[in-house]
């Protein structure tokens, strides 16, 4: 697709009129209603707001946006994927008077936020982690996410560093893309450190499951494994679990140092407050927020947490200098030569998925090294 | 850690491991069902007691600063629950299973509402007795890292059933447990001996949860229960409402619970969600193949109304 | 019980769990008249309120007859969510399987969803009469296996391959989603449920079928003594129940998600226990409680964000107020007010 879906602070307003094809004739499209302040905001998250994860990740979000003069913000927790969630939409649309909502867990798009959509033309729907399509989906919809795999990539830099039994662990909820491509992202950031490293995946099957969570752990650990991330909503229980069996952590969704600060690396973050308020003010211009928004590290969505007193002068090195790469743009951390785990290539020599290849949102394998199925 | 490989010895390792850590709140709260069946009372609500436990115990262990505070009030909170699930039932014409489900409904209830500061703040964890001292294979040490609760557990079910079959208070709850006539015309009050029975209960249950949120996994979330308060009522059927068989079916669940995980981690890991069944099925099976339809369960109270 | 002590309690049963409730929000400082205002409002208080309400209650209409049937036998079965999600599991692969067929199809798909659920609780049935499992144990555990079930098909088994990021079955053509019903923003399983209770009530009620299933539930003993085929009853019944608990799991499929995916698992199966309980397990009652609970359920998000109350509120709520129906049951008959015999002699 195109290069310049990236979003940052000057660039926004350009980058979204630059969008090809029919994402850019959306984001001309005369708006309904004039949208001056004040405006309201919905927030709406399927777990609980403090969950040092994927929820808080958003809800410190949304929390800077009350810094924003004229901006009402209302949210709503633990809101399952259900009718329940469309119906939290349409109650703050009716009750609240919101004209953006921000419906943040995947699995409220396909059907929730995309039977809502027409029925409400003149609110805008910006969702987190979804494939909006010109062709297919409604032009009030918008997706947006980052390339928190590269996080994942630096966070493998760090665990191969420290590592010494050569084998890192991590715990995964499901087998989807997203998760996937963190897996494997995290291996290969190990792998550039040292080649013979390799990753233990456990899947538990659930996005918050604490018993499991703490169980993967330590299987983990019994197999050998001496640092540890997730891909689970809230990460606090394999932190603390990990943290009692002398791992090595590192971090995932916001910042989980405080619960371990001695053996916490660092950790790829989402940095929503940038990415929100930059996309309430363009509202507030009454601008369009483009429809498909990507952005890494460069453009601000994604932070990593500051390097924790475990981390070796090396690596420190290493990390430093590989950020600085992702930081230009287009780094790829998966490039050929590279096998999948059951011998398939992959991308052969010289080919190359950049972080912000579509390609990469529909992966469906483990690379060679990790030690896992996904069916 | 060595790093020492030990490949599928980490299986049974795991599941041992998992035994110890994953049973102590099945433990805890399947005394805590076996005493109030005994006496002749189902408890369903002991879920929602196990959830306000593992909150009210994380709470009080986050303000004192001491863990066994948390547990003391955990079982605090527990037996007050307890006593108005044994109250409500003592109403004439009140069905207990229905009590102990609206209860259930209470319990989660308030104890997500009360809970919702506690889920960031690290609280104290309870101390564990490291048993596995003499091994210097890490997996193992870390495996046999057994925790007080899980000691405490294990002595009660043994002093239980000492209860049960050698005194005088163990005597009065089975008789009130078989036939309430029979209790009456002894001069016992049977509402009362289930009340007590049932607030006995439910403080077992509460510690169970204060294990869940103090020590395994160690935190306060709203997903912390994953059913074993639920759970616990399907193991006191299979363990006969024998103290000691419900130590040994806590311990088969916990290792059960472990399986899932232990084999992904050597590779086998199609269909995790099948393993992650397992102790159910297991459960289920043991109890349609050892359960008959022409006479009550072996060991029932006669006066427990799943079992008439 | 008469008539009208019949309805009266429980009501008066609900008023005092609702004022039980208000004593507590007073406790924490808040005003129970907002709270109640805004529950009105949000769950009764407009068009879209009553959509909101009345869409939630659909599925629960269903979840509560998998409890209620049974109950009038006696038997407690709480593990209808199994039958639920595996319902919709089979609906889900169904309807994609076989495309084309128009309003047949969705007829197949309920067929589907209806069988599946009859087995699964008819499952627990014959546990029941030729093992002597108890109803309630086996159908709890069943649910945890179902679910597990459920989440082995569609993130392997009859995963759609192009479900990137959320694993579902394949995607319904548009011809076998439920659609609203007339004049108003609320999908068909609505109906469904309506006619489903109507119907069972009839069953229960005013059939010969029926009768024999209250008297097994009055009293096993009796029943057999009197030559009645429990078994067969508890196996039918048991089924039915089941059938209906299927069927919401094929109206959340075809009407809501259009896929069969782990979001089956939402609940309804233990609120359905809930409401038949409320309900004292009459299927006509539980379409009024279905919908006041719904109504309880649509409100929590606007009481959650102008009160700054917990979302839990709601299940504090709940827990109170099936307390107060439960306690009141030991009121039956003491009050004299129902006796109108009695007024004479006073």
């Amino acid at each position: 697709m195109i290069d310049d879906r990236q979003f940052n602070r000057r660039g926004f307003l350009k980058s979204g009129a630059s969008l090809v094809g029919l994402a850019a004739a959306g984001s001309l499209l005369p708006l309904s209603a004039a949208r001056a302040a004040p405006l309201t905001v919905g927030f709406i998250y399927v777990g609980a707001k403090d969950d040092f994860g994927y929820n808080q990740a958003h809800a410190e979000g949304a929390a800077a946006l009350k810094a924003i003069e004229g901006v009402t913000l209302v949210e709503e927790e633990n809101v399952p994927e259900t009718v329940d969630v469309q119906k939290t939409m349409e109650s703050m649309i009716n009750f609240d008077g919101a004209s953006l909502i921000f419906p943040t867990s995947f699995g409220y798009f396909d059907p929730h936020i995309l039977a809502m959509a027409p029925k409400y033309p003149d609110v805008r729907f910006q969702h987190a982690g979804g494939m909006w399509s010109a062709d297919k989906h409604p032009m009030n919809v918008g997706s947006y996410f980052g390339y928190i795999g590269m996080g994942q990539y630096l966070n493998g830099i760090a665990a191969g560093h420290a590592t010494k039994t050569k084998k890192i662990g991590f715990v995964a909820a499901k087998p989807i893309p997203q998760v996937l491509l963190n897996i494997n992202s995290f291996l290969l950031g190990a792998r550039s450190v040292d080649p013979t490293i390799t990753c233990q995946v456990i899947f538990t099957g659930e996005w918050s499951m604490a018993v499991k969570e703490a169980e993967a752990v330590n299987a983990l650990a019994d197999q050998g494994a001496d640092v540890v991330t997730c891909h689970v909503d809230g990460p606090k229980v394999v932190m603390e679990t990990g943290a009692g069996r002398g791992m090595f952590l590192c971090g995932y969704h916001a910042s989980q140092a405080s619960l371990a600060p001695d053996k916490y690396l660092t950790g790829a973050e989402w940095n929503w407050a940038q990415v929100y308020t930059e996309m309430v003010n363009t509202m507030l211009a009454g601008e369009t927020i483009p429809n498909f928004v990507r952005g890494g590290l460069a453009q601000g969505f994604i932070k990593m947490s500051p390097l924790g007193p475990a981390v070796s002068a090396e690596a420190r090195a290493q990390f430093e200098a590989t950020q600085a790469e992702i930081m230009k743009g287009g780094f790829a951390a998966i490039k050929g030569p590279l096998k999948d785990n059951k011998g398939n290539v992959i991308a052969t020599e010289g080919q190359s998925f950049a972080e912000d290849d579509v390609a990469l949102e529909s992966m469906d394998y483990l690379v060679e090294g990790v030690v896992g199925s996904i069916s | 850690m060595n790093g020492l490989d030990i490949g599928w010895w980490g299986v049974p390792i795991a599941i041992i491991g998992g035994a110890i850590r994953v049973s102590t709140p099945f433990i805890f709260v399947s005394l805590g069902e076996c005493l109030t069946e005994r006496s002749g009372r189902i408890n369903l609500g002991l879920e929602g007691t196990l959830v306000f436990g593992a909150m009210a115990g994380y709470a009080v262990a986050f303000h004192t600063g001491s863990p066994w505070a948390g547990v003391a009030a955990a079982a605090l909170a527990g037996m007050l629950f307890g006593l108005l699930h044994g109250w409500l039932c003592s109403l004439p014409k009140v069905n207990d299973i229905a009590v102990g489900i609206a209860l259930m409904l209470f319990g989660t209830g308030i104890a997500f509402f009360f809970g919702k500061p506690y889920i960031q703040p690290v609280a104290p964890d309870l101390p564990a007795i490291p048993l596995g001292w003499w091994t210097d294979i890490p997996q193992l040490e870390a495996a046999l890292r057994v925790n007080v609760l899980f000691v405490i557990g294990a002595i009660l079910a043994f002093a239980m059933a000492w209860m049960f079959k050698a005194t005088r208070v163990g005597l009065i709850v089975r008789v009130v447990g078989d036939s309430t006539d029979a209790a009456r015309a002894m001069g016992l009050d049977p509402n009362w001996v289930r009340l007590w029975s049932t607030a006995a209960g439910g403080a077992l249950a509460g510690i169970g949860g204060a294990y869940l949120s103090l020590y395994y996994p160690g935190s306060w979330n709203e997903g912390i229960s994953s059913g074993q308060g639920l759970m616990a009522v399907a193991l006191v059927i299979f363990a006969r409402w024998n103290p000691i068989n419900c130590l040994w079916a806590a311990l088969l669940f916990g290792g059960a619970g472990a399986l899932g995980p232990a084999l992904q981690s050597v590779g086998v890991s199609e269909g995790y969600y099948l393993f992650f069944a397992a102790p159910y099925v297991l459960t289920l099976g043991l109890l349609v193949a050892t359960s008959s339809p022409t006479q009550a369960i072996s060991g029932a109270p006669g006066e427990l109304s799943i079992t008439k | 019980m008469r008539r009208s002590e019949a309805v009266a309690l429980p009501l008066l049963a609900l008023l005092a769990g609702l004022a039980a409730f208000g004593v507590f929000l007073l406790l924490l400082g808040k005003s129970p008249i907002e709270f109640y205002g805004y529950v009105y409002q949000a769950g009764f208080g407009s068009a879209f309120s009553w959509e909101n309400t009345l869409s939630r209650a659909a599925p629960l209409l269903l979840a509560a007859l998998c409890v209620a049937i049974p109950a009038r036998l006696g038997l407690v079965v709480i593990g209808g969510e199994g039958a639920i999600v595996l319902g919709g599991v089979a609906a889900g692969v169904t309807g994609a399987s076989f495309p084309g067929l128009g309003i047949g199809g969705i007829a197949l798909m309920a067929v589907a969803g209806a069988l599946t659920g009859a087995l699964w609780i008819g499952a627990v049935g014959w546990m029941r009469v030729r093992r002597g499992v108890n109803e309630t144990i086996s159908s709890l555990l069943m649910a945890y296996i179902a679910i597990a079930l459920m989440n082995h098909f569609v993130e392997s088994v009859f995963r759609d391959p192009a479900s990137l990021n959320k694993p579902s079955t394949a995607p319904l053509e548009e011809a076998y989603r439920l659609a609203d019903m007339p004049g108003m923003a609320v999908h068909w399983g609505l109906g469904i449920g309506l006619v489903a209770c109507i119907v069972s009530y009839i069953v229960m009620e005013r059939t010969t079928w029926g009768f024999a299933a209250r008297i097994v539930g009055g009293n096993v003993r009796a029943a057999q003594i009197q030559g009645l085929p429990t078994g067969r009853l508890v196996l039918g019944f048991t089924a039915l129940a089941g059938g209906f608990a299927g069927l919401a799991g094929m109206v959340e499929v075809s009407a809501v998600h259009g896929s069969a995916n782990g979001s089956l698992a939402a609940g309804y199966g233990y609120t359905g226990i809930l409401i038949a309980f409320l309900a004292r397990h009459n299927a006509l009652a539980i379409i009024p409680v279905a919908v006041l609970l719904a109504g309880f359920e649509a409100s929590s998000g606007l009481v959650q964000r102008r009160l700054d109350l917990p979302d839990a509120t709601m299940l504090v709520l709940q827990g109170l107020v099936f307390v107060a129906i439960l306690v009141s049951e030991t009121l039956v008959g003491r009050f004299r007010l129902f006796k109108p015999e009695t007024w004479v002699r006073a």
